[in-house]
C-alpha cells in the first residue's frame, strides 16, 4: 500500500501562539484512520492545516503532490472533502441545495443527479427532508447531510472534525456505520479526528494519538483499544 | 382621490430606481459587509458611458448593452484593484476607500464631461402611458425594466450554478471555500453585478434628473434608506424597500404640509434613523448573530 496523504514536520501557528509541534504521519489509500487526542491537544488544527485553513511550515503531500501555498478551495478541488467542526451547514438553504453544492466544483451534471439519489440511499431521512431548510434539521440530521455533502465531491480523501459531537450515541453508531461502509464501497480514505476514542478505535483500522500538538502514539486500532497503558494514559477510560 | 393614485404610482415608478440602487448596495454588502458609498457615483459614471458612446451615433439599446458590459467588467476591476487588497483592513480603512472611490469618481466624470447638465434621451417617451394622464410611459418603462431585472435575478440566483455559490460564499465563506468555492472571485463577480444594476439605475433616473456628476446623491441615499428599511441582508427586501420609500417620498411630499420637495431629503435620512432605532433588521433581514 502507499502513502495517499504524507505528513511531514507539521507545525501550525494561530497568531504568536504554536498549535503543533513538528507532526508527521501518513494515511494509507483506502484506510480509515483515526486522530485522537484531548482537547486542545491540536487535532483539528491538524485537519485545517491539510486544508491551508490554517498558517503552518512543514510538507504535506497528497498523491505526491505538495499542498502547501494552495488555496483551501484549490485543496478541496484535488479530491479531499473536509467535514468541519460544526458541520459548517448552509443553514437557510434547502437540504437539496447543500448536496448541489458539495458537487459544485464538477462538471459532470448528470452523474450528481444519480449521486443525490445515491446519498439520499445512505441517508434516507435527508430525503423525506430535502426540500426543508438545512437549518430546520436536527443535529443528527445535520451532521449526515454534512457527511453527504462532503460525498458529493467524489472525494478520493474525507476528513472528518468530530462528527459524533452532541450527537446521541445511537445517531453516532449509525453515522459510523454508514462511514465504514463508504470506506469499503466507495474507496474514500477517510481521516476522523475523534474525542469518543471508544467507538472511533472500534471503527477504524489505523490510529494515531496526538498530544500538545505531537503525535505521541501510532498503530493499529484494535492493538491500541486493546492496550490498557495507552488506554489510561491518552484515552482516559 | 386622483392626485393620491397619481402620486403612489410615481412613487412606484421613482421606487423602482430606489429599489435597483438598494439592490446593488445589497450585493456587495452581502458580500463584503460594508455599504458601498460610490454606488451611485459608480451608477453615475456608467450613465455618462452610456450618453458618450449614443454622442458618438451608437443606437440606444447598444449602448445601453454596451454599457452593463463596461459597468459590469468595470466593478470588478474596482474590487480587484481597491478593495481586494483592503479585505483584512478595519472598517474604517474600509469606508476610506469608499469614499475615496466616491471623490474620484465624482472629479473625474467632472473632468471629462464637465458639471454642466445634459438632457438624456428616455426610449420609452413622456406620452401618458396607455392613454391615462396618472403616470408617464417614462415611469411605466422604469417599472418594467425593473421588474424584469428582479426576475432575471431570482431565476440566476435560485436555478444557476453560479448563483447558488454565490449565494453559499456570502452567506458562509469558510464553508464554500471547503466545497471548491473561490469566494474572492464570487466576491468581484458580486461587485460586477452591483456595478451593472446601478447603472441600470442611473440610465433610468437620467431623463428624470438630468444627466451631471451629481445626479445620484440623492438617489443613493433613498438607495440606502430602502435597503435599511427592507433589511441589509436581504435583496427582496431590498427591491420592497425602494417601492416602499418611493411611495413614502411622494405622499410625504404631497400631504404632510412643509415637506415639499425641498425637506424630502432629510425624510429619507429620518427614516433610515427610524428603522435602525425601531427594527434594526428591517423588514425582511434576518437580524445578524456574530460568535465572539
Amino acid at each position: 500500500m502507499t502513502a495517499m496523504l504524507n505528513i511531514k514536520d507539521l507545525r501550525a501557528y494561530y497568531g504568536q501562539v504554536q498549535a503543533l509541534h513538528g507532526l508527521s504521519f501518513s494515511l494509507n489509500e483506502g484506510s480509515l484512520t483515526t486522530l485522537l487526542g484531548a482537547n486542545g491537544a491540536g487535532k483539528t488544527t491538524t485537519l485545517r492545516a491539510i486544508c491551508n485553513m490554517v498558517r503552518s511550515t512543514g510538507a504535506i503531500e497528497f498523491e505526491g503532490k505538495p499542498l502547501s501555498g494552495k488555496s483551501t478551495e484549490n485543496v478541496v478541488r484535488l479530491g479531499i472533502a473536509h467535514v468541519p467542526q460544526g458541520r459548517g451547514t448552509f443553514t437557510t438553504m434547502t437540504v437539496e441545495e447543500n448536496l448541489q453544492l458539495g458537487a459544485i466544483t464538477r462538471s459532470d451534471s448528470k452523474n450528481i443527479v444519480s449521486d443525490i439519489e445515491r446519498m439520499y440511499a445512505h441517508f434516507p431521512v435527508l430525503k423525506e427532508r430535502h426540500t426543508q431548510q438545512a437549518g430546520t434539521l436536527s443535529g443528527g440530521e445535520q451532521q449526515m447531510l454534512a457527511v453527504a455533502r462532503a460525498l458529493m465531491l467524489r472525494p478520493r480523501l474525507m476528513l472528518l472534525d468530530e462528527p459524533s459531537f452532541g450527537l446521541a450515541p445511537l445517531i453516532v453508531r449509525e453515522l459510523f456505520r454508514i462511514l465504514g461502509k463508504i470506506n469499503r464501497e466507495d474507496k474514500v480514505t477517510i481521516l476522523v479526528v475523534e474525542q469518543n476514542a471508544q467507538l472511533a478505535l472500534e471503527l477504524a483500522d489505523q490510529a494515531y494519538v496526538i498530544e500538545t500538538g505531537r503525535i505521541v502514539m501510532s498503530g493499529n486500532a484494535k492493538e491500541i483499544a486493546t492496550n490498557e497503558d495507552v488506554r489510561k494514559s491518552y484515552l482516559g477510560y | 382621490m386622483e392626485l393620491f393614485t397619481n402620486q403612489v404610482l410615481a412613487g412606484i415608478a421613482t421606487g423602482a430606481i430606489y429599489a435597483c440602487m438598494a439592490l446593488a448596495v445589497v450585493m456587495i454588502y452581502q458580500a463584503i459587509d460594508h455599504l458601498n458609498f460610490a454606488q451611485g457615483e459608480m451608477a453615475m459614471f456608467s450613465t455618462f458611458i452610456s450618453w458618450q458612446l449614443m454622442q458618438w451615433g451608437i443606437p440606444y439599446w447598444w449602448a445601453f448593452l454596451a454599457t452593463l458590459i463596461i459597468s459590469f467588467v468595470g466593478g470588478i476591476a474596482i474590487e480587484r484593484l481597491l478593495f481586494k487588497p483592503l479585505a483584512k483592513a478595519p472598517v474604517l480603512t474600509n469606508v476610506a476607500g469608499f469614499i475615496a472611490l466616491f471623490a474620484i469618481v465624482n472629479s473625474v466624470a467632472g473632468l471629462i464631461w464637465d458639471f454642466t447638465i445634459k438632457q438624456y434621451p428616455s426610449p420609452f417617451g413622456s406620452a401618458p402611458f396607455l392613454g391615462s394622464q396618472l403616470i408617464s410611459t417614462h415611469q411605466a418603462g422604469m417599472i418594467g425594466v425593473t421588474l424584469l431585472l428582479l426576475v432575471a435575478l431570482y431565476f440566476f440566483f435560485q436555478f444557476t450554478r453560479i448563483g447558488l455559490a454565490m449565494r453559499a460564499a456570502a452567506s458562509l465563506p469558510e464553508s464554500a471555500r471547503l466545497v471548491g468555492i473561490n469566494t474572492s472571485w464570487m466576491i468581484a463577480l458580486g461587485w460586477g453585478m452591483a456595478s451593472a444594476i446601478g447603472a441600470i439605475a442611473g440610465i433610468l433616473i437620467a431623463p428624470v434628473v438630468f444627466l451631471e456628476p451629481n445626479m445620484m446623491g440623492g438617489v443613493l441615499i433613498y438607495g440606502f434608506a430602502a435597503a435599511v428599511l427592507g433589511g441589509l441582508t436581504s435583496p427582496l427586501g431590498a427591491v420592497l424597500g425602494g417601492f416602499l420609500v418611493g411611495i413614502f417620498e411622494n405622499l410625504a411630499g404631497t400631504y404632510i404640509p412643509g415637506v415639499g420637495n425641498e425637506l424630502k431629503l432629510p425624510i429619507a435620512l429620518a427614516l433610515i434613523i427610524t428603522v435602525l432605532v425601531v427594527k434594526p433588521a428591517g423588514l425582511l433581514g434576518r437580524p445578524i448573530v456574530k460568535r465572539v
